[in-house]
C-alpha cells in the first residue's frame, strides 16, 4: 500500500529512494502548511490556539509512546509520569537555578529520558502486562516522589509555579505566542521521530516488536533496544511535560495523571499503531472529541439533574473510553490505516483497485 | 519505629489484606481463563457497591436483598461486558485487550459519575462500628501489654473475603465446572476441540469477577465510605495478582497479606517520610517481584518458543 505512489514518481538515485518529500507540489504544501501553523495566532482566536497549543504539546508526549508502543510493542501506562518528570526537572532548572526554559527543555527532555531508562530495566526479565504493571509502578512512584521527598525544593503537593519563559526580549506568556515554541519542538519531533522509525534503530524495535525472541536470533540485543525505546520514549514525554509546564505555568504531581497515560495509549490506537501519522490523528481526534464533549454538558444536566455535578465530569471518561471501545472492535489499526486507504483509492481512481 | 503501634497496624494491614485478595481474586479469575488482564475490575467494584448504595438508601430495599440484588446485577454486567466488548476481540494482540479494558474502565467509570455523581456517601453500616474487639497481646511496652483494637467491620470484611477465595479455589478444584475453567485456561484452542464451549466459560468468568468485585465493593465500602475514589484505592491489587501469581488463586490471599501487612508495618514507622510510603509500597514491592521472580510467588512459569 505504501509504494503507491502517484505516476512518473520514480527513484533514479539511491539518495531519491531515500526521499521523504518526494515532489514539488509536496515541498508546496509542506511549508504552505508549516507557514499556517506559525501564522495560526494571527488570524485564528485565543480558544483555537490554546487548542492547538495543548495538541501540539500531546502529540509530542504520543509521538514517544509511539516509539515505545507502536514500534517496539512495550506498552507503558507511565507516559504521564515522565512528564511529571520532565517538567519537575524543567521547573526547577528555572525557578532554582534560574536557567533559562530553552537550556531546561533538552535537559528536561534528557533527565527524562534516564528515570525512563530506571522504569524501563523490568523490561530486561518481563514483557506483555508486566510490564505495562512495571510502568503502572512509575505512575504511582514518581507523582509520589515529587509530592512527598525534598519538600523544601519540590514544595510538596502545592507544587511549584513557574515564570514565563523569555527569549529575546520577548515573553511567552500566552499561547498566542507559547505556540511559536510548540510547534518548534513539534516539527523537530516529528522528524525526529519520522527517521528513527525508518533508520537502522527503528527496523530494530519492529523486529522486536513483532517477535522478541526471534529478534534476538537475528542478532537484534532485546535489551539494549528495548532501553533505547524507553530512554527516547521518556524524552518525548519529557519535552512534552516541560512544554506543558512551561505553558500553563503551573505544576504538581497531579497535573499528568494515570488517566493521561491512559488517554495517551488510546490516542494512539485509535490514531494507529506503529505508524508516524497515528499520534497525530488520535492526539487532534481526541483532543477535538473531549472538547466537544463538554458541549454535551447541558444536555446531560437535564437528563440527569440529581447528579449535575458527576454528568460534566463523566463526559470524558465516558466519551473517550466509547471511542476507544469502538475503534478497538471496529478498527484496531486505526485512522492511519483508514487514510492509507484513501490515499490509495485517491490514486487508483477510477479502478477500485 | 513506632513499636507500640506496631503490632496494631501490622494486624490492622493484616486484615486491609482480605478486600485486596477477594479484589485481586476478580482480576485473577479472568485472567485464568481468558488471559485477559482486566484492569476494569476497580470500576466494577464502584459500580457494585454504587448500585447496592442505591437499592439501600434510595428504594429503601433491606440490606440483604439489595446485596442479592446488586450481586445478580453484577454477575449480568459482567456477562454482557465479556459477550458485547471482549468477545469480538479473542485472539487478538495483547495489547488491544489490555487497551479494550482500559477504556472499558473509562466508560464504567463515566457511567458511575453520571447515574451516582461524585459526592460523597455514606454506606449503610453492615457491621457494628461502636463494639470493636479488643486483644490483648503478650508484648509488653512501658509496662502494659499492649491491646489491640480490632474494627468490627475489618475483622467480618476479612473473614468474607478469605471465605470468598477459599469458595472460589473450592469451585476450581472440585466441580465440573472449575475442571473446565481450568481447561480452557490452560489453551484455548485445544480445550475448544475437546468439546469445551469456551464462549460459556468466558462469559461465566466474567460474571463470577463481577459478583467477586461487587462484594468487594460492598466490603470496602462499609469499611472505608464510598466514593469515587474507590475505583483508584482497587490499583493497589494489582501488586498484589503480581506478587501472587497471574494465574494462582491461593497466591491472591498470601499476595493479599503480604500487601497488607507490609503496608501496615511502614505505617507504623515515626518517620513522616516512611510513613507517608505506605501508598506506594505496593508499588515498590511490585517492582522488586518484577525484577526477581516475574511469575509471581505461585504463578506458572511459561516457556515461550518461536
Amino acid at each position: 500500500m505504501s509504494i503507491l505512489r502517484p505516476a512518473g514518481d520514480f527513484d533514479t538515485t539511491y539518495a531519491h529512494d531515500l526521499r521523504t518529500i518526494r515532489q514539488p507540489w509536496q515541498w508546496v504544501l509542506f511549508f504552505a502548511f508549516i507557514l499556517a501553523l506559525y501564522t495560526l495566532p494571527l488570524y485564528a482566536n485565543q480558544s483555537v490556539v490554546s487548542l492547538v497549543n495543548r495538541i501540539g504539546i500531546t502529540i509530542i508526549a504520543v509521538q514517544g509512546l509511539s516509539i515505545l508502543t507502536g514500534y517496539t510493542g512495550q506498552i507503558s501506562l507511565g507516559q504521564a509520569a515522565f512528564m511529571t518528570t520532565g517538567g519537575y526537572i524543567s521547573a526547577l532548572l528555572v525557578t532554582r537555578l534560574g536557567w533559562s526554559f530553552f537550556i531546561s527543555l533538552p535537559a528536561a527532555a534528557l533527565g527524562a529520558g534516564f528515570v525512563g531508562l530506571i522504569f524501563g530495566l523490568p523490561s530486561l526479565r518481563v514483557k506483555g502486562f508486566y510490564l505495562a504493571m512495571s510502568t503502572l509502578a512509575a505512575q504511582f512512584i514518581i507523582p509520589w516522589f515529587t509530592r512527598n521527598a525534598f519538600p523544601d525544593i519540590l514544595n510538596g503537593a502545592q507544587g511549584l509555579n513557574v515564570q514565563v519563559p523569555i527569549l529575546f526580549g520577548i515573553e511567552f506568556n500566552s499561547p498566542q505566542r507559547f505556540i511559536y515554541i510548540t510547534i518548534t519542538v513539534l516539527i523537530i519531533s516529528t522528524i525526529a521521530a519520522y527517521n528513527i522509525t525508518r533508520s537502522r534503530l527503528g527496523r530494530a524495535f519492529v523486529a522486536i516488536r513483532d517477535h522478541d525472541l526471534a529478534a534476538e536470533l537475528l542478532g537484534v540485543n532485546p535489551f539494549k533496544y528495548k532501553l533505547q525505546a524507553f530512554f527516547l520514549a521518556s524524552v518525548f514525554a519529557g519535552a512534552a511535560g516541560a512544554l506543558a509546564v512551561h505553558n500553563i505555568r503551573h505544576l504538581n504531581s497531579e497535573t499528568f495523571n494515570l488517566i493521561d497515560s491512559i488517554i495517551f495509549l488510546g490516542m494512539l490506537i485509535i490514531g494507529g499503531l506503529g505508524s508516524n501519522l497515528g499520534p497525530i490523528f488520535g492526539a487532534i481526534i481526541v483532543e477535538l472529541l473531549v472538547e466537544w464533549a463538554i458541549l454535551f454538558g447541558p444536555f446531560f444536566i437535564t437528563i440527569f439533574p440529581t447528579t449535575a455535578s458527576g454528568a460534566v465530569q463523566a463526559l470524558r471518561p465516558l466519551f473517550f473510553g466509547t471511542t476507544l471501545i469502538l475503534f478497538l472492535i471496529f478498527e484496531p489499526r486505526g485512522l492511519a490505516h483508514r487514510w492509507q486507504l484513501l490515499k490509495a483509492a485517491w490514486r487508483l481512481r477510477p479502478f477500485s483497485h | 519505629m513506632n513499636w507500640q503501634l506496631l503490632p496494631q497496624f501490622v494486624v490492622t494491614g493484616l486484615l486491609l489484606g482480605g478486600p485486596l485478595a477477594l479484589n485481586a481474586l476478580g482480576i485473577v479469575l479472568i485472567f485464568k481463563s481468558t488471559y485477559i488482564f482486566n484492569f476494569a475490575q476497580g470500576q466494577m467494584l464502584l459500580l457494585g457497591a454504587l448500585t447496592t448504595w442505591w437499592f439501600v438508601v434510595v428504594q429503601g430495599l433491606p440490606l440483604w436483598l439489595a446485596i442479592i440484588l446488586a450481586l445478580i446485577l453484577s454477575a449480568i454486567l459482567g456477562f454482557l461486558i465479556e459477550r458485547f466488548t471482549l468477545r469480538p476481540l479473542t485472539g487478538q494482540h495483547l495489547l488491544v485487550i489490555i487497551l479494550m479494558t482500559l477504556g472499558l474502565s473509562q466508560v464504567l467509570q463515566g457511567l458511575a459519575l453520571l447515574l451516582f455523581g461524585s459526592v460523597q456517601r455514606n454506606f449503610p453500616q453492615i457491621f457494628s462500628t461502636t463494639a470493636p474487639y479488643k486483644i490483648t497481646t503478650p508484648f509488653i511496652f512501658n509496662d502494659n501489654n499492649i491491646t489491640i483494637i480490632l474494627k468490627q467491620n475489618l475483622v467480618w470484611s476479612f473473614a468474607i473475603a478469605i471465605l470468598g477465595v477459599l469458595l472460589i479455589s473450592a469451585l476450581f478444584r472440585f466441580t465440573r465446572m472449575g475442571l473446565t475453567m481450568r481447561g480452557t485456561s490452560e489453551d484455548h484452542e485445544l480445550a475448544q476441540s475437546m468439546g469445551i464451549n469456551i464462549n460459556r466459560m468466558f462469559g461465566i468468568s466474567w460474571a463470577l469477577a463481577g459478583i467477586v468485585a461487587t462484594t468487594t465493593g460492598i466490603l470496602l465500602a462499609t469499611s472505608s465510605g464510598l466514593d469515587m475514589s474507590l475505583s483508584v484505592i482497587v490499583l493497589s491489587a494489582f501488586p498484589v495478582v503480581l506478587l501472587g501469581g497471574l494465574d494462582s488463586i491461593p497466591g491472591t490471599i498470601v499476595g493479599g497479606l503480604i500487601i497488607g501487612v507490609s503496608m501496615g508495618i511502614v505505617s507504623a514507622s515515626k518517620v513522616p517520610i516512611v510513613r507517608d510510603m505506605a501508598e506506594i509500597v505496593p508499588y515498590i514491592l511490585l517492582l522488586i517481584v518484577l525484577l526477581i521472580r516475574p511469575e509471581g510467588l505461585f504463578g506458572q512459569k511459561r516457556i515461550e518458543r518461536i
